[in-house]
């Protein structure tokens, strides 16, 4: 699939009125699903200089994140300047990316750090990310929710990632569903929306699949699997489900919408699954951070071990790579 | 190093190639050639023959091309080694495949690559599907030498197995050949593919590394005419045979009343069923899975796409999309998805019926392949027609046929429009629609919502001209193991004389009204086709008159048991009420066919023995009706494996001389007591009993075309019966000659046989019904239905 030029950038995902033929009954066969997203990654390899392309392309679509309960500005900081400079300069040096501005995709705050983040953060050109609307289980009165999302813009976040209301989908109310993402979607304003839809409570994939066109329906610029809060976070079936889902809905509409799986990925052989999964179902063009991110916070150390490794040959350990 | 930079603006993935180093070194130590393995020991090369890589036309490899002498060389080694293999304990047999199935696990890398290099096939396939199911298959049938003799008493291995294998999946086939026939302590001479040697030969190290013992496995290398020497030579009991369909029929004629026992595994043009409900999304990988897998070589690949037409252009689209992705290209390299085609010799043929088909006017959709080399692009067919050739022959290519269908019935009659019955997937969300639609399928495997899935645990193989015998399981385990045979040896009894059908004038017929014998077809009394009658022989005078059936009454005879269909879908309770029905008819006449019986020359009290027999005979299997169970079997994780016993159909069978009503009784029997429609010819020289049973049939709601009988000659009607392509099963007491033309005449659609000498089995004793009976009424469909939400 290829993305019109000129909508990349600062597009925003215009959206439609809620239409639920583009869901109702839609057939997702688990089993089947589970075969594909395994083969998936068994079909495809990257190696060598293309393996460290990759995991190069993987840093400037993640999403570096904290979401603890004991973050701190100190905290938010020292996450900030990882996310300006992800690689040691010797190690860019190395492979041969001297002149390359690399940065993170975005960092990604509570909404009460975002003011820090940003000052952190400021003239870097990587915008700030923050969870709102009673993150992460989103069981907040609405009005409050819809206030949280306004402060954090307020504060300077460029983008929000709501939390639906997994109830909505479990008793199959789309129309709340609709409405409520709707409402967030204009008290972003400015910023980009990205539903989080929380797919380890919604029991099924066809769940998934409903409640990831309903929230692109009402207007999610993003939709993202997890809050890293569920037992069960990101995994490949259901990013098999979501990606196609994306794809339905820009065959349908013409409107392109950015996928973002978060939680349980710490490797970088997970970064090169994520990719692998993003080009055979989407194609390159969600390859780039304006459509893809990775919510991760562990999974960047490991990415530096294995480019350093690719640099010098030998093995490296994390102690020689700085914490984020 | 190449630019990091650069790569990240296209985002491409890059060569990934696996090392060949360590398959090219074991190549680089036997550059003299191969010799075959024979007793234990690779002999010297002789007669050499190249095997080449066919995604680089490259020399891998020389190997021996097998003559006549090697042949035998290796069946002798085979015999002499098979007693000893068999007295071992199952323990002891099971250590063995223990071994090898760790064995294989260790060098898997190498013999995955080597398969790639010889076959063509992606590394991704070769290291990720073959070897796991090699390595599975060997531990699964080392469990079953473990507990062979718990499990199958008195059962007895055939002897020395000839083994022929095709190219497609050389050491999978292997795998699935060996590993059955030596858990039940066969031995084997194994012939693999000319085009694709190197994995067997690999193998046959693995088994002197593990200490298999000397003539337990022999390899012989060399082409069809090599394969043709096992399949003819006299000291082989047993053929095991996948490949393609023309050469089955061969080997079915070549063995006819040789006695061997035969299992075939042949072509197949199985349909892929996506109903409007199905995840359309799913099924176009199934598609991947199912033909784009191998690149089409695949004997159960679902060549045949049958979509609901509601879904049919979105699911099109689908389907085009995936296309463009799909990579073809270097074998060795983990990204590609097809590989190279085996041999040039199939790319010409891939080529040629894919030219006739777009003369037929079918249209094409390709994805990409490299120019040079052994490379077909996967490719979608559409516009296609049931006789188009595209949709009729099994092309082993990348190529399937894409076909819009209206309904549920529709779709079924699509599918089993074919003269093949190996596979069929069928895509739905409903499980009352996919299970109806499996149970509606001919076919020996049902996937549904997958393709191509398999397991040591579970039965695979064909119906219809796909094949017959079944690999995997228990079932597949009974191929490699006789039953015990009946003991009662007697003479053989030689065919009757010809039916003379002029009138006697010295005959007198007794004092009663005249009665006359007429065929039973359909339900329903007739007089024969050809209008002539034949005398029955009788104690003092003549016993009566019996009509002289010919090849058109068969031909009516089949076509009214096929109208019986209905009787396959009644339970096996109801078949049972009809059943016991009949026996309590027969009994309240019993006096009266006893002494029937006594009119045609038995004494008083063989005759009332015969006629209790037969009672009983028909009760049991009344009784037999509704237990013969199918199964369900441990194969992977989530994924019901259920094995249904299915009627074969339309049964022939020719009935002993002897025991002129038991013996029709306990051979019609079993066969519908499973479901199945017969056509019987009853003793020639006393059919009287039989034309007696109409009326017993008529009494006991027995719907008409379920049993038809025809009079007459016994071997001219047997072989309309065996060459009738719409007869499903022949079975067949008489001479050997008659079995061996039998055996020989079912070649045509090769329909399943069961041949036995006259005079081999005492019809009163135990021999007379049994499992063995029922077993060989019913067909194994395995279907399999994953789950999970």
């Amino acid at each position: 699939m290829t993305v019109t030029k000129g909508h990349k950038g600062n597009r925003h995902n215009p959206g439609m009125a809620l239409d639920v033929a583009m869901f109702d009954g839609h057939a997702v066969n688990t089993s089947a699903v589970a075969r594909r997203a395994a083969s998936l990654t068994a079909r495809r390899s990257v190696k060598g200089a293309w393996q460290a392309a990759w995991l190069i392309n993987a840093i400037r679509c993640m999403d570096l994140t904290t979401l603890a309960g004991d973050d701190t500005p100190a905290r938010v900081a020292r996450l900030c300047a990882k996310a300006r400079q992800p690689l040691a300069p010797d190690l860019l040096t190395a492979l041969g990316l001297a002149e390359m501005p690399l940065t993170v995709g975005a960092v990604c705050v509570y909404p009460t750090l975002v003011a820090d983040a940003v000052r952190a953060l400021a003239g870097s050109g990587v915008p700030v990310a923050s969870v709102a609307t009673g993150f992460p289980a989103g069981l907040m009165p609405l009005p409050l929710r819809l206030a949280e999302i306004r402060y954090a813009v307020e504060q300077g976040a460029a983008e929000i990632d709501i939390v639906i209301t997994r109830a909505h989908v479990l008793s199959r109310d789309w129309v709340a569903l609709y409405d409520e993402v709707a409402a967030m979607r204009e008290a972003c304003g400015p910023a980009h929306l990205k539903a989080i839809l929380a797919t380890g409570d919604l029991a099924s994939l066809r769940n998934v699949h409903a409640a990831s066109m309903v929230a692109m329906q009402a207007g999610a610029d993003f939709i993202k699997t997890s809050t890293g809060k569920e037992g069960v976070n990101a995994t490949l079936p259901v990013g098999l489900v979501m990606t196609r889902a994306i794809r339905d809905y820009h065959t349908a509409t013409g409107h392109i919408v950015g996928f973002k799986p978060a939680g349980g990925m710490k490797t970088a052989r997970d970064a090169l699954a994520w990719q692998i999964l993003m080009r055979e179902e989407l194609g390159r063009d969600w390859l780039s951070p304006e459509l893809f991110r990775l919510g991760a916070s562990s999974m960047l150390g490991d990415i530096e071990r294995q480019l350093s490794h690719h640099a010098t040959g030998r093995y490296s350990a994390a102690h020689r790579h700085a914490i984020a | 190093m190449t630019d990091i930079a650069e790569i990240l603006d296209r985002m491409e993935y890059g060569p990934a190639p696996e090392g060949p180093g360590i398959a090219q070194d074991w190549l680089a130590r036997h550059a003299d050639g191969f010799g075959h393995f024979i007793a234990g020991r690779f002999a010297d090369p002789g007669g050499l023959f190249d095997v080449t890589n066919p995604a680089t036309g490259d020399v891998l490899a020389r190997v021996t091309q097998g003559t006549t002498e090697d042949v035998d060389a290796a069946v002798r080694a085979a015999r002499a080694a098979q007693p000893g293999w068999a007295k071992l304990p199952g323990h002891e047999r099971a250590r063995h495949l223990y071994a090898l199935a760790r064995h294989i696990q260790q060098h898997a890398r190498l013999l995955a690559v080597l398969e790639t290099l010889d076959n063509g096939k992606p590394i991704r396939e070769s290291r990720d599907i073959d070897l796991p199911l090699v390595v599975r298959h060997f531990y699964h049938h080392a469990g079953w030498a473990a507990v062979l003799e718990d499990e199958f008493p008195a059962h007895t291995p055939h002897g020395v197995c000839g083994q022929i294998i095709p190219w497609n999946f050389p050491l999978l086939m292997l795998a699935w050949k060996v590993a059955p026939a030596l858990a039940a302590g066969n031995t084997v001479v194994l012939k693999p593919a000319e085009y694709t040697p190197l994995t067997a030969l690999a193998f046959a190290q693995i088994a002197q590394e593990c200490g298999l013992p000397k003539g337990v496995l022999n390899i012989v290398t060399g082409d069809g005419a090599t394969g043709a020497g096992l399949v003819a030579h006299p000291g082989v009991d047993k053929i095991a045979f996948t490949g393609s369909t023309a050469v089955g029929r061969e080997i079915r004629r070549t063995t006819a009343g040789s006695g061997k026992a035969l299992t075939l595994e042949l072509g197949g043009k199985s349909p892929f069923i996506v109903f409007a409900d199905a995840d359309l999304d799913s099924a176009v990988e199934g598609v991947v899975d199912g033909v784009w897998f191998n690149q089409g070589e695949v004997c159960c690949a679902g060549t045949r796409i049958l979509v609901a037409e509601a879904v049919a252009e979105r699911f099109e689209a689908r389907l085009r999309a995936r296309l463009e992705h799909l990579r073809t290209g270097d074998p060795l390299d983990k990204c590609t998805d097809v590989g190279a085609i085996v041999h040039p010799v199939q790319l010409d043929r891939i080529r040629t019926l894919v030219g006739q088909g777009l003369t037929e006017g079918a249209e094409l959709v390709q994805g990409t392949a490299p120019a040079e080399g052994c490379f077909y692009p996967p490719t979608l067919v559409t516009g296609v027609h049931p006789a188009s050739v595209l949709a009729q022959e099994e092309i082993f290519g990348p190529v399937v046929t894409l076909t819009p269908f209206r309904t549920p019935d529709d779709a079924v009659a699509l599918a089993n429009n074919t003269r093949y019955g190996l596979a069929a997937s069928v895509w739905s969300e409903s499980v009352n629609l996919a299970l109806e639609c499996a149970t509606r399928v001919r076919a020996g495997v049902v996937w549904i919502n997958g393709a191509n899935l398999f397991d040591a645990g579970a039965p695979f193989g064909g119906m219809r001209e796909s094949g017959f015998g079944r690999e995997g399981g228990r079932t597949g385990l009974t191929a490699y193991l006789r039953s015990p045979a009946p003991t009662d040896k007697r003479k053989p009894v030689a065919a009757p004389p010809a039916p003379d059908p002029l009138p006697d004038a010295g005959a007198g017929y007794g004092n009663g009204v005249d009665r006359t014998a007429k065929l039973y077809i359909g339900g329903r009394q007739v007089r024969p086709d050809g209008g002539y009658s034949y005398p029955v022989a009788g104690v003092k005078a003549r016993a009566g008159l019996a009509g002289l059936g010919n090849r058109k009454d068969i031909r009516s005879a089949v076509e009214a048991a096929h109208k019986a269909s209905a009787w396959a879908a009644q339970t096996g309770h109801a078949r049972a009420q009809v059943l016991y029905y009949m026996a309590e008819n027969l009994s309240a006449r019993a006096p009266e066919f006893a002494a029937r019986l006594q009119g045609m020359g038995q004494s008083a009290a063989r005759a009332r023995a015969e006629v209790d027999h037969a009672v009983r005979r028909i009760f049991w299997y009344a009784a037999q009706a509704d237990k013969l169970d199918g199964g369900v079997h441990s194969t992977t994780a989530k994924h019901l494996t259920l094995t249904l016993r299915e009627p074969l159909g339309v049964v022939g069978i020719a009935c002993p001389v002897a025991s002129p009503l038991l013996g029709l009784i306990s051979l019609v029997l079993p066969a519908v007591a499973m479901g199945n429609r017969v056509v019987a010819v009853p003793s020639q020289t006393a059919p009287l009993a039989a034309t007696d049973l109409y009326q017993v049939f008529d009494t006991s709601d027995l719907p008409g075309g379920v049993i038809n009988i025809v009079t007459g000659a016994r071997e001219e009607l047997t072989r309309t019966l065996a060459e009738h392509d719409d007869v499903d099963a022949m079975w067949y007491v008489g001479t050997a000659d008659g079995a061996r033309m039998v055996e020989a005449a079912s070649a045509g659609n090769l329909k399943q046989t069961w041949t036995e000498a006259e005079g081999a089995r005492d019809w009163t004793g135990t021999h007379g019904r049994g499992r063995d009976f029922l077993l060989r009424a019913t067909q194994i469909k395995t279907v399999w239905l994953p789950y999970g939400e």
